[in-house]
């Protein structure tokens, strides 16, 4: 494996960990809050893509779509808040399961029924097309990098948000005991509302950024979201910064295993067993990570419960 | 002393900064009903959850007949027969009392890895823990579903859980909590046949019937313990006076 | 129920409820009687359809072990069915096409895959134990997807059905709905004794308040571990007929929404009640079949439809038919 390869593979795993964490940051506070499960969190990063990808077409302007795409997301993430989800609150996991199952099953089917199961793409605008050569023998996508920043600002604003203000504040406090946050008196119905806004703002963002890299496709989030479920529980449930350290780890551990456990068994194995074992073993390692850590620290990295 | 059933050497647990058990050692010999008293947030019910093993402590030593009890779990404790009861009733609401306290017999007579034949049809399990019930005056109640009983009921159907394990010592705390003054004369009869059964640590706001029981009292206050002595003493003590009698007075 | 125990106070034992038996008779006597329609309609169609009725009844009974009784909110069941699907498969592939040799594999390493998963998994609780089983499953999917050597993503076509005894007796469409069925019978009646055992009522214990169980002196993870590996090789076995039924396995066995798709089974039929299991799985795959031939979209529908059931109707369809709320 060349240096140049290996930088290549860094990056990518750091785009996956990135987009990872813009899922998993609405997804662990939602948990954190509002100890609400909800599963149609990566139906609503396809609305996201989706979104952008009308918004796009008719406007033809990328900044403009994705602005579109993020005010789209927050509407449909609080029309379903309002409609369903806030009734659930409370409720038991199995009905907040099986609920929000439903929502997923309703928006792919509807998705497909009206943009089709081919897949969409969007185009990039034209200045970030380009690659940029970031060393000897390294081209790397301007778009991808665009992403991987636009990432890691979000990530930025989002630790400002909940640790120097009073939304934060409120929304640490929740994490932590829920039960004591609505004993000061806050109205919690609508420090829920927000915080699911704003999960459901950061899902689509990422939805959006993705949608000229990505195949926008109706189903596009059901795998995603698992992968955003392991990043929770490594970081711990309701740590946003939990969160963003288990999402980089995971893009990369899953990228550059995908790359190099084949090459890596190679050393070890015959060249044809390497190449069988290779993906199986590559598509194990984010979950053999999230096993150990479990085993040595059940509640995650940053649990925000003590 | 040797015939010491439980032993706590200083017994410390903090929650943040805050010292909910501090330092606390108590010998409890075998056969005696020790009352644990004191105001409320004082940690009684902290150190029963230590001593029960439903939290674990900080630092010092619980030994229960005879053995190092400190780093067993719950479940593990009530099998050597260190048996708790909750404040806050904790039955298994969509069973009937009946087999509520038929799984408390179970546990203590036979495997469960059972997968075959009708646990509610073994007569064994059934007869003991109507004995457990009838004691505690719900024989009649047996079939009715757990969550459709009286407070009072609930409260007996806790203790009768506790029974049918056989402890040898039984932490009880609050028994009488929210009951009325019926039902809390019968239980303190019940306590009574109680004590000559097992050993029998007692945490209870009724000062009647702690000092109509008790053959020794601990008074706890913030975290630590105070006093511990015969009710006579305890009643005559200043510092307890001062401290906890008088607040409560 | 008052009234009963007041007139007999002294009873150890509640009087046996024989109308609970008409739900169970009812439910084996249709399924029994359902390739009759054959005679009407395409046969083979028919008894395909009520095949994968009865199989998918076998997985939700499983599921219900642990879901209802246990209180386990696994997704981790379409893995055990596609373990269960893929050891079928690839020995198949291999030559060997024993029914029995078969069966015991597809056990074998579903509940080996229960018994590893299940024993990191159960450390967890609540929303923990719904992701890390998420999680599972999903390794379990993306390992058939790099399986190559057997079809990758693309699946696994069996040559042939497996053998008793050297002799094609499955080939019969009609003779493996039968032996399907038998199946399903032999694992109601054991998941109902098992529900009923000592070993059924900790694990219901255990789901209704696990502080008291602890109190009185069960240690639920034993019981919960060994509750999960007996649901993980139901479901195996559901997957060893699926493979067999349809004459191929393929990663999409596995999909995390499959396992969704078996939860919806046991809720929709009514938690814990084992009959409710059945009829769930009967519901679940009819009205896909019969939503899928009026539209392509049919999800579309089914979606709201499960909404609306989790927001205002409990109890299930057997909550519904009797009047009884179980769980």
């Amino acid at each position: 494996m060349s240096t140049a390869l290996l930088a290549v593979q860094t990056l990518n795993g750091l785009q996956l960990g990135v987009l990872l964490f813009l899922i998993a940051a609405g997804l662990t506070l939602v948990f954190g809050v509002m100890d609400f499960i909800n599963l149609a969190h990566g139906a609503q990063y396809m609305l996201g893509a989706y979104f952008a990808v009308t918004a796009y077409g008719a406007t033809q302007n990328f900044l403009l779509a994705i602005i579109l795409a993020l005010v789209g997301a927050l509407a449909a993430g609080l029309a379903l808040e309002v409609a369903i989800f806030r009734h659930l609150y409370g409720r038991d996991h199995l009905d907040q399961v099986l609920a929000t199952f439903g929502v997923i099953l309703f928006l792919n089917e509807a998705v497909r029924m009206i943009y089709g199961s081919t897949s969409l793409a969007m185009p990039m605008p034209e200045v970030l097309s380009g690659s940029i050569r970031l060393m000897p023998g390294l081209l790397y996508p301007v778009y991808r990098l665009v992403v991987i920043g636009a990432g890691i600002g979000v990530g930025l604003l989002l630790h400002v948000l909940v640790n120097h203000t009073r939304i934060g504040m409120l929304v640490r406090a929740g994490a932590s005991n829920a039960p004591m946050v609505s004993a000061l008196g806050v109205n919690i119905g609508r420090l829920f509302m927000i915080i699911f806004g704003i999960g459901a703002m950061l899902a689509g963002f990422a939805g959006a950024m993705v949608a000229p890299i990505f195949a926008v496709e109706p189903n596009m989030g059901d795998n995603l979201l698992i992968l955003a479920f392991v990043v929770i529980v490594i970081g711990g449930i309701g740590s946003v910064r939990g969160a963003f350290i288990a999402a980089l780890l995971v893009g990369l551990v899953d990228t550059l295993g995908r790359s190099f456990a084949s090459d890596i068994l190679r050393h070890m194995l015959s060249s044809s067993a390497a190449n069988q074992a290779g993906p199986a073993l590559a598509s194990t390692l984010i979950y053999v990570l999230m096993a150990a850590v479990l085993f040595f620290k059940p509640a995650g990295l940053f649990p925000a419960r003590a | 002393m040797a015939d010491d059933l439980l032993r706590l050497e200083h017994v410390s647990k903090s929650f943040g900064a805050l010292r909910v058990t501090d330092a606390v050692s108590l010998d409890i010999p075998k056969g005696e009903l020790h009352a644990l008293i004191g105001p409320n947030g004082a940690g009684k019910t902290s150190l029963i959850h230590q001593i029960s093993g439903w939290i674990a402590c900080d630092s010092g030593r619980i030994v229960f007949d005879g053995e190092e009890v400190t780093g067993l779990k719950m479940h593990a404790r009530a099998r050597r027969g260190l048996v708790r009861s909750f404040q806050i009733t904790s039955i298994l609401p969509r069973f009937t009392a009946l087999e509520n306290v038929a799984l408390a017999v179970q546990s203590r007579s036979g495997s469960s890895l059972r997968f075959f034949g009708d646990a509610s049809r073994e007569p064994k399990l059934n007869g003991e823990a109507m004995q457990a019930l009838r004691h505690v005056g719900l024989a009649e109640q047996a079939h009715r579903i757990a969550g459709t009983l009286s407070y009072g009921e609930k409260r007996g159907l806790e203790l009768a859980l506790a029974l049918a394990l056989e402890p040898k010592l039984l932490l009880l705390d609050e028994p009488m909590a929210g009951v009325g003054a019926g039902d809390g004369e019968a239980l303190v009869g019940v306590l009574r046949d109680l004590k000559a059964h097992c050993t029998i640590l007692l945490i209870e706001h009724d000062m009647q019937a702690v000092f109509a029981l008790a053959d020794r009292i601990s008074v706890l206050v913030n975290g630590a313990i105070m006093v511990t002595g015969k009710p006579d003493n305890v009643r005559a003590d200043a510092q307890v006076r001062a401290a906890y009698l008088g607040e409560a007075a | 129920m008052q009234d009963i125990a007041a007139s007999m106070p002294m009873t150890q034992v509640a009087p046996r409820d024989r109308s609970r038996l008409i739900v169970p008779v009812l439910l084996f006597a249709t399924l029994a009687l359902a390739p009759l329609l054959g005679l009407v309609g395409p046969d083979r169609y028919v008894l395909a359809l009520f095949t994968r009725c009865v199989i998918f009844a076998i997985a939700a009974l499983g599921l219900d072990l642990a879901l209802g009784s246990g209180g386990l909110v696994s997704f981790d069941h379409a893995a055990f069915i596609g373990i269960g699907a893929y050891a079928a498969g690839i020995l198949t592939a291999s030559g060997i096409d024993d029914a029995f040799l078969l069966l015991f594999a597809a056990l074998a390493t579903s509940g080996f895959f229960a018994l590893a998963t299940g024993a990191i998994s159960l450390k967890t609780r609540g929303v923990h134990f719904i992701m890390i089983t998420l999680a599972f499953g999903q390794m379990a999917y993306f390992v058939a997807n790099s399986l190559k050597a057997y079809g990758g993503d693309d699946g696994l076509t069996l040559a042939n059905r497996s053998t008793i005894f050297g002799r094609d007796l499955l080939a019969d469409h009609r003779v493996f709905f039968y032996v399907s069925l038998a199946m399903l019978l032999a694992v109601y009646l054991f998941a109902r004794a098992v529900v009923r055992s000592r070993f059924g009522r900790v694990l219901r214990g255990a789901k209704e308040n696990e502080t008291r169980i602890a109190a009185i002196g069960f240690d639920p993870y034993p019981f919960r571990l060994v509750a999960f590996v007996i649901s993980g090789m139901i479901a195996g076995l559901a997957g060893f007929l699926l493979a067999e039924q349809s004459e191929f396995v393929s990663p999409a066995f596995m999909t995390w929404q499959r396992s969704g798709d078996l939860i919806i089974m046991v809720m929709l039929g009514g938690m814990a009640s084992l009959d409710g299991a059945i009829l769930g799985a009967l519901f679940v795959v009819l009205t896909e079949e019969l939503l899928s031939g009026f539209t392509e979209h049919w999800r579309v529908i089914f979606g709201p439809f499960l909404v609306l059931v989790v927001l205002f109707a409990r109890g299930g369809l057997l909550g519904l038919l009797t009047g009884r709320r179980h769980g």
